[in-house]
């Protein structure tokens, strides 16, 4: 059989660190960075006689993580024991959640190539972060517990997914959804968004299993693409040389673009996890799952059906919709000028964020252009009061002096003239000293109508309305 | 003026030093008086902080000669067991594991006692992390029964119990998993309650077994544990196993009286295998109770044969897991030479910890692991609930059960340490509250002939500390038990 008759079958662990303010089981702060164990107490640190106090907001955003993707919701959740040995690890065990966690089931959906996919998922649970190892040039090794204690939710898919390139999608959309719930930052760089993949490859059409193997240590989402690409890769070379598939843990290395076996299933870990003695079970009842119902923004999919529905292209969509703060900005604008929404979608992508670094910035309200304000000077070109031209420069004035479109056009009168009889003044000048060219045009050659509209242009300044221009020539050509 | 502190009761000692009578300064030097004198042949102490005492006494003597208050406890000398984490001062849990550990934070209990005006002597011995019967796992010293120094005093909390036998302090808070207070309470003839489980925060003890460890405090009499509790109990956020309700008034019970209690005699804590003298103790105080007015009624408690089992499984699975924090990463000991991470584990706790925790840790290994956890953690909870249930029974028909502590006396020093089935055995009467959840205390019920106290235990009802000290508080005050003392030792 040749590899072309294979598929592979991809299920992601997504880590999703939460922000909350402190950590999931004690007051320190959960904050990025910091010296080297600065954020640390006795509890994050293991100290002897110290005890897990849960936090609640960790528990709320990942009850409004679970409802966004339509989880069931267990009304009464507990965390349990995981044990293992590793110098990051305080207390000799992590706080997760095993047989029972907070959510179970529901699915992921995002666009691949404009079609819908949806991921199923297992379960979401939560849990805590370990602390970091750091190993000195000198092979003296260090641990800062800053991330020990910070909360994490665990989002396990089913095996749905079936290319390096969906994976990441999915992971892109697993961090555009923390985003939007304001729930994480979802940084990859920093950690707060970590993924291990399990991959195996089956003939197409079987329906059982492969063996699978579990990629660590991709914190990219071009890691993500490379390290499911190769390891698809891997496992087809081997079946094609009739070998089998190890069972195994494997570490991606990005640096040489291939990965290297961590350890075996039989050397595989027995966390021995029990029922956490410290913890109460957590109970979720129907009045919190209502406020955090309430609490729910649009998600990204509801907004992606709804901007196509406004006619505007799948393109502009992806971007308006990619980064809640844009799609926030422009259905503010769009409830400002309602009839122009893919003008304004342009006037966003094309403008706006080519001045931003960050989609973040859209929400300071400091943003030298408000929603409104950017709704307003879109009025003003659709009105005809400025030309595309003129709007943009007031946009780049707007941008620079924050101020609003209307009063610079009254202040500097740079609005367009739309005096009829100015107009058609100018319009007659331009005719009457172009006799060549009117009898051509009137001879047939309608291109040259730009000719005539270019020089009213320049005879009013560029101030004329076009519109007006257009009409007008007509008449005085016809 | 210097009071004669032995065998008087903390409760005295407060008093006197609110009044003026004495000062705090005078009691903690006559303590540390008789500790320099007398504990090199008992070992209750890990360690004296001779001058963190005198620095608090003198505060508290300030106070009271400015006309202050100085709380309920003020100016009283108290010990802790080493299981309890104290800011600034070692805090070993009685294992080499923890040799030079200098906790950054402080628990809640002693924090408590401190705030109600207690003066802190010093740590006491106690078995390696709380587990054994004996006090000889300690890593240190073992500690010697004060009524005959050839015996031990019981375990895990036995320096807690001997040092309040030897009038080496006022009071102490010891801990009790599978009897950890009540036994040692009974075999050096003092007071020692544990508390429904959640009655007192377990922020800064050292973990054993979680579900079962309950901090509480030993007395020489029943209001002094009394007084001690009241002032350690109550709902802290930072224990979320925590009971949210406040302290009782647990001295005020004490003195009420028992006229109309339903007082459960359970058969099964009076089965062959105890020793002749102290059955005949424990029948003689059940007549006594009788007397107070008390009605004593048969009660059946079914599960008890399986409480050993239970709680064996259930704390040797806890104890891995607690354990497992001991890695000579962060604090404690390190073992000096390792050359990879996996040497540095095995050396480091091989090195560091006792044969008993390493008993412990390995069956709680094998007890969790993968595949079986239905067949032993999964059936122990189950069968705990079985036994909760029973005393849930039981009290819906009376108000506290009454029943022997250890089925025998004290027994020799090394007697029983090349059996830890047999020691495990001695635990018959004492694990089951503790799986319950329930309140129990211990106090003297009379001696042998060879002159070694006998413990009568009193259970109630979860939240029902107050029936338990209205049953012990008649029962003293009807005996004079309580009032006997051992002898200094030479």
């Amino acid at each position: 059989m040749s590899t072309l008759d294979y598929e592979a079958v991809i299920g992601l662990e997504v880590h999703v660190q939460l922000a909350t303010r402190s950590k999931i089981f004690s007051v320190s702060s959960a904050e990025f960075g910091g010296e080297p164990n600065q954020h640390t107490d006795p509890v994050c640190l293991g100290l002897p006689g110290a005890l897990p106090v849960l936090n609640r907001q960790a528990v709320d955003m990942t009850v409004r993580l679970g409802l966004a993707v339509k989880s069931h919701i267990r009304p009464r959740c507990r965390f349990a024991r995981k044990h293992y040995f590793y110098p990051d690890l305080p207390k000799g065990f992590q706080i997760s959640q095993y047989d029972e966690p907070l959510c179970e089931g529901g699915a992921v959906t995002f666009r691949l190539d404009g079609e819908v996919r949806q991921v199923r998922l297992t379960r979401i649970h939560m849990e805590d972060d370990a602390g970091k190892n750091i190993h000195d040039s000198s092979g003296v090794s260090f641990v800062d517990f800053n991330r020990a204690g910070v909360p994490l939710c665990e989002i396990v898919s089913e095996p749905d997914l079936r290319s390096a390139e969906e994976a990441a999608e999915y992971l892109r959309a697993v961090r555009t959804l923390v985003r939007y719930l304001g729930i994480s930052d979802g940084n990859m760089e920093e950690g707060s968004l970590r993924c291990d993949a399990n991959v195996s490859i089956r003939p197409r059409g079987a329906s059982r299993l492969g063996t699978k193997t579990e990629l660590k240590n991709i914190n990219s989402f071009k890691h993500v693409r490379d390290a499911i690409e190769h390891e698809i890769a891997r496992q087809k070379a081997l079946v094609g040389r009739g070998e089998a598939v190890v069972q195994e843990t494997r570490l991606w290395d990005p640096d040489r673009g291939m990965s290297a076996p961590m350890r075996s299933k039989e050397e595989a870990h027995d966390y021995r996890y029990f029922p956490e003695p410290d913890l109460p079970p957590v109970v979720v009842d129907e009045a919190w799952l209502a406020a955090a119902r309430v609490a729910l923004p649009e998600l990204p999919e509801a907004r992606h059906a709804r901007l196509l529905g406004l006619g505007l292209s799948a393109q502009d969509v992806s971007v308006l919709v990619a980064e809640r703060p844009i799609g926030d900005y422009f259905d503010r604008a769009l409830a400002a000028a309602p009839a122009h929404p893919k003008k304004l979608a342009n006037w966003l992508i094309n403008e706006v964020l080519g001045r931003v670094a960050d989609a973040r910035q859209l929400v300071d309200p400091d943003v030298p252009v408000p929603p409104a304000a950017l709704a307003e000077l879109v009025e003003l070109v659709e009105q005809g009061t400025l030309s595309g031209k003129l709007g943009k420069e007031v946009f780049a004035r707007m941008w620079q002096e924050r101020r609003r479109a209307g009063e610079i056009v009254a202040a500097e009168s740079v609005s367009l003239v739309s005096d009829t009889a100015v107009i058609e003044e100018a319009c007659r000048r331009v005719v009457e000293r172009s006799p060549d060219e009117v009898a051509r045009y009137r001879g047939g050659n309608a291109k040259l109508m730009g000719f005539f509209v270019g020089n009213v242009m320049k005879e009013t300044g560029g101030k004329a309305n076009p519109k007006l221009v257009n009409e007008i020539l007509r008449k005085l050509l016809a | 003026m210097t009071p004669e502190v032995r065998g008087l009761p903390l409760v005295a000692q407060a008093e006197g030093v609110a009044r003026g009578t004495w000062k705090s300064r005078d009691l903690v030097e006559a303590y540390l008086d008789r500790i320099a004198r007398l504990d090199k042949r008992i070992g209750a102490f890990l360690l004296v902080d001779a001058e963190g005492a005198r620095r608090a006494a003198d505060s508290i003597d300030r106070k009271v000669a400015a006309g202050e208050a100085v709380g309920p406890l003020g100016g009283v000398p108290v010990g802790l067991k080493d299981i309890f984490v104290t800011r600034g001062i070692e805090t070993t849990a009685g294992s080499k594991i923890l040799k030079g550990f200098i906790p950054p934070y402080e628990s809640t209990a002693t924090a408590r006692l401190a705030a109600a005006g207690a003066v802190r002597l010093g740590k006491l011995n106690m078995d390696e992390f709380a587990m054994g019967s004996s006090n000889e796992n300690s890593a240190f010293f073992p500690v010697h029964n004060p009524w005959d120094l050839g015996r031990v005093p019981g375990g895990s909390s036995g320096g807690a119990a001997a040092a309040v036998a030897a009038s080496l302090c006022a009071g102490t808070l010891g801990t009790d998993t599978g009897g950890s207070i009540r036994q040692p309470a009974a075999l050096c003839g003092v007071v020692g309650i544990k508390p429904t489980y959640g009655r007192v925060s377990r922020y800064g003890v050292i973990a054993f077994a979680s579900s079962l460890d309950h901090p509480g405090p030993f007395g020489r009499t029943v209001e002094d544990a009394a007084a001690l509790l009241e002032v350690v109990a109550g709902h802290d956020p930072m224990d979320s196993t925590s009971i949210p309700q406040p302290a009782g008034r647990y001295r005020a019970a004490s003195k009420t009286g028992i006229a109309g209690m339903r007082l459960g005699v359970p058969k099964e804590y009076f089965q062959a295998g105890m020793d002749p003298e102290v059955e005949a103790a424990v029948r003689a105080a059940l007549d006594e109770l009788g007397r107070a007015g008390a009605t004593l009624l048969p009660v059946s408690l079914p599960h008890t044969e399986y409480a050993i089992a239970t709680y064996y499984l259930i704390c040797t699975a806890g104890a891995s897991s607690n354990l497992a924090r001991y890695d000579g990463v962060r604090y404690g000991h390190r073992t000096a030479e390792a050359h990879s991470l996996e040497e540095l584990y095995g050396k480091t706790r091989g090195e560091g910890f006792g044969a008993e925790p390493k008993r412990r840790i390995v069956l709680g290994t094998y007890v969790l692991r993968a595949g079986y956890y239905e067949a032993y953690y999964g059936k122990a909870l189950r069968v705990r609930r079985l036994i909760a249930n029973d005393f849930a029974a039981a009290f819906a028909e009376v108000d506290a059960l009454v029943a022997p502590v250890s089925p025998t006396p004290a027994f020799k020093l090394g007697e029983r340490l090349s059996d830890p089935l047999q020691m495990y055995l001695g635990d018959i009467y004492t694990v089951a509250p503790p799986l319950a959840g329930v309140p129990a205390l211990s106090q003297c019920c009379g001696f042998t002939k060879s002159g070694l106290p006998i413990g009568l235990q009193t259970i109630g009802p979860a939240l029902g500390e107050e029936a338990v000290f209205r049953v012990a508080g008649a029962y003293e005050a009807r005996t004079d038990w309580h009032r006997r003392l051992p002898e200094d030792p030479a």
